[in-house]
């Protein structure tokens, strides 16, 4: 392991995790309905399994997976199925989506042992069951966690690595779990480990949760080699290839996965997450949700069935300020602005932000004045200041020789740009633009 | 739960605060102890002369730039730091012609902010050494009553001369033309003949350290410069003795001013740090070259102005090892 815990490069934006940061992990009543898209996770999206009129109890399937790149999706909550149709999806699209009516009265008790004890199963058994659960990765791209648990065969994966970095400014969510639930995260690890067969994982957390980094430690089992490193505190260093530079030392090539250099990166939620499902035998219906913001009256971190609406979540916390200007799904630097509060939480949500209006972007715009700040600023030492000028004059063949594809829209250069120019916009766009040519080539 | 107006936009939510228009506005209040220095060696004279060239790029970049550019600041610098350059008994309308030419040819003409190759300010001042060669090598001795008119300041356009000035030789044309140093305390704290911001180095090293710090100025151009010129310095004064030695070549003309405020100009000069160091270099051997074996004493002006023209290829050949490749960024 290198000595150096962090990376070149990356930005300072002002944390406001302190509104959440000390806030116990509270679990939220159930809401009088909940809208589960079968669209939750990276790869083919779940296939629909119940039909309206349909009685459900809590943790029944109601989307089957489509293929090995797939999860099921449950309900979250008893109840009956109310409808199934395009509903808005908190990635700002719409999506397929059961609409479950909640049964007011229902104890909500699941059945037992949907997903089967842990101790005994072999690893072709882990895998199916990890997928069986629906279990999704936590820190926001939802992707699927059994493929990662069956990696290539021609790869030798010698470090698991567990991301409790949540470099994103403003959510807790992590934080919270590696403080209060320890014993559930080593135990999530090692069925990770074991599945996977490494001898060796590395949590990485960042240095402003001493408590987490303290909690972990102390829990850490006697017979697995786990090692809690503290991570310099900057963003983006819960980024993957930003994670594994500052663990092992190495650079995963462009264009590469981080399975090339021996490692797997789990979030330290998915790994509880796993340890729950094989504690409890319940698959992933819900998750802890960082509600925060300085547009919202009492933030918390919360236990939230998936599903839930974000109106009804947010009237949990007692509504917005009257200054609120924006929510946001996920982190203020990657996540998505909500057009409408209707949006479900879905498994990939890890927090929900409200801004208020002096924190938002300004909307003036100046012209770039290449002072150079974007590339002060790179995780992975783009130009964007390059990239803006060819993106604005859709030169998008120069940008792929000027490596977009590296580009992971973390948001850094908009961060520091002083003439507000939307670059991971700019780029967000470009990528999107780049594929339809080769599609159309 | 009452509904407030949301707004939608794209990721990232947050900003640094700095934004460009602090940045220039920053840059113009680091410069005006350098305006009071230079009020106080050359008087109500040198005052006049600022503020006909800045008002001269502000009525342009208003003109032909549109209302919404002037609020940005960087059209007010350009003005200050051409008048910063000139001598200060400079006729005002040649001055004002300066900031004209500097905003008009130097940065409008290539669409305005962030688009320009060379630095307007150089570019005014470069026009107006082709246009009025002897008013604008007519310098003004130091030191004479505030209110002590120091040229034809209200000439009108075109006429002769009607004033003699009381005038002095700088320490540069000095050294050019007749072999004479000018002692260091005298450079040092602006006690000679000269352009308005060649005599202030002290307080123009405390606005670019100021700038530095703040984040404003990126401090390896003015690092190198002055390290560049210096180590050229020696080796030639050590060559020949006859040469100035590094601290002359430092505080003499318009090194500092260059160096700090002009070659540091963000949109003329690289994007990239080890950029910074070439173009900083290059400025500090171009500027000796000249001063040492060219027709004109001082060098400062055109050296920025050839560096500003090499910017595009230094960026180019300093792009950063893009995250896990081994290759170069192709720009």
């Amino acid at each position: 392991m290198s000595l150096a815990s962090g990376f070149a490069h990356g930005v300072h934006p002002p944390e406001a995790k302190g509104l959440t940061a000390q806030v116990p992990i509270r679990r939220m009543p159930f809401p009088a309905e909940i809208v589960l898209p079968l669209r939750q996770h990276a790869g083919k999206p779940a296939r629909l399994c119940v039909k309206v009129g349909d009685r459900v109890e809590r943790g029944d399937k109601v989307g089957e997976a489509d293929g090995f790149m797939s999860v099921p999706i449950h309900a979250s909550a008893a109840g009956t199925v109310a409808d199934v149709d395009w509903w808005p999806h908190p990635d700002g699209s719409m999506a397929m989506a059961v609409r479950i009516t909640v049964d007011p009265y229902a104890a909500q008790i699941p059945r037992p042992r949907m997903v089967p004890k842990w101790a005994g199963l072999s690893v072709e058994e882990v895998v199916q069951a990890v997928q069986d659960a629906g279990v999704v990765g936590l820190g926001g791209a939802a992707f699927p966690t059994h493929v990662k648990l069956a990696p290539p065969k021609e790869y030798a994966v010698h470090t698991l690595i567990v991301n409790g970095a949540e470099c994103e400014p403003y959510l807790t969510s992590d934080h919270r779990t590696m403080a209060e639930y320890p014993d559930r995260v080593h135990f999530g690890i090692r069925v990770l480990m074991q599945t996977l067969g490494v001898q060796k994982a590395v949590i990485g957390v960042e240095r402003n949760k001493p408590d987490a980094i303290e909690a972990l430690r102390r829990a850490i089992p006697q017979d697995l080699d786990i090692t809690v490193l503290p991570l310099t505190v900057k963003y983006p260093q819960g980024a993957e290839k930003m994670l594994i530079h500052a663990v092992t030392g190495t650079e995963v090539p462009s264009g590469k996965l981080p399975v090339s250099v021996g490692v797997v990166v789990q979030n330290v939620g998915s790994a509880a997450a796993i340890a729950e499902v094989f504690e409890t035998g319940l698959p992933l219906i819900e998750r802890i949700v960082t509600v925060t913001g300085h547009g919202l009256r009492r933030p918390a971190n919360l236990i939230v069935p998936v599903g839930t609406k974000l109106r009804d979540l947010l009237a949990h916390c007692d509504g917005m300020t009257p200054d609120a200007a924006e929510v946001i799904v996920g982190g203020p630097m990657m996540g998505m602005a909500q057009a409408d509060l209707d949006a479900p939480v879905t498994k990939g949500t890890t927090g929900v932000v409200v801004l208020a209006r002096h924190e938002t972007r300004g909307e003036r715009v100046y012209p770039c004045i290449h002072c150079g700040r974007c590339l002060d600023a790179c995780p992975v030492f783009l130009n964007p200041s390059l990239l803006g000028d060819l993106a604005r004059v859709d030169r998008y063949e120069e940008m792929a020789e000027a490596h977009l594809a590296d580009c992971m829209l973390c948001g850094s250069c908009s961060f520091v740009c002083p003439s507000n120019i939307p670059l991971s916009q700019l780029f967000q766009v470009s990528k999107a633009a780049l594929k339809r040519l080769k599609a159309a080539s | 739960m009452t509904a407030p107006r949301l707004i939608v936009t794209a990721s990232p939510h947050l900003k640094d605060r700095d934004s460009t228009p602090r940045i220039m506005w920053n840059v113009v209040a680091s410069l005006v102890p350098v305006i009071a220095v230079a009020g106080f060696y050359f008087g109500i004279s040198a005052l006049l002369v600022v503020a006909a060239t800045t008002l001269g790029a502000l009525g342009t970049q208003r003109l032909f730039g549109g209302r919404d550019s002037v609020g940005d600041g960087s059209a007010v610098i350009t003005g200050l730091l051409l008048g910063l350059c000139l001598p200060a008994g400079m006729p005002l309308w040649m001055a004002a012609l300066g900031g004209v030419a500097g905003i008009g040819l130097g940065k409008l003409v290539f669409g305005g902010l962030g688009q320009n190759v060379f630095n307007p300010a150089l570019i005014g001042r470069a026009f107006l050494q082709a246009a009025f060669p002897v008013a604008i090598t007519t310098w003004p001795a130091a030191g004479q009553g505030f209110w002590t008119l120091r040229g034809d300041t209200f000439a009108l356009p075109f006429l002769q001369a009607s004033t003699d000035a009381l005038t002095e030789a700088t320490p540069l044309g000095l050294l050019k033309f007749e072999q004479k140093l000018t002692p260091l305390g005298d450079l040092i704290f602006g006690t000679t003949g000269g352009s308005l911001g060649e005599t202030g180095a002290l307080v123009i090293l405390l606005g670019g350290a100021y700038l530095a710090w703040r984040g404003y100025l990126n401090w390896r151009i003015p690092v190198s410069v002055m390290l560049s010129t210096a180590i050229l310095a020696t080796v030639m004064h050590g060559v020949d003795a006859r040469y100035p030695d590094a601290l002359f070549m430092l505080f003499s003309g318009g090194l500092m001013l260059g160096a700090v405020y002009m070659a540091t100009d963000m949109v003329t000069s690289p994007v990239t740090n080890s950029g910074r160091w070439v173009f900083g270099a290059g400025i500090g051997v171009l500027l000796v070259v000249i001063r040492l074996w060219g027709g004109l004493p001082e060098g400062v002006m055109y050296a920025i102005l050839l560096m500003n023209a090499m910017v595009p290829f230094i960026n180019r050949l300093t792009q950063p090892r893009v995250f896990g490749t081994h290759l170069r960024v192709g720009a």
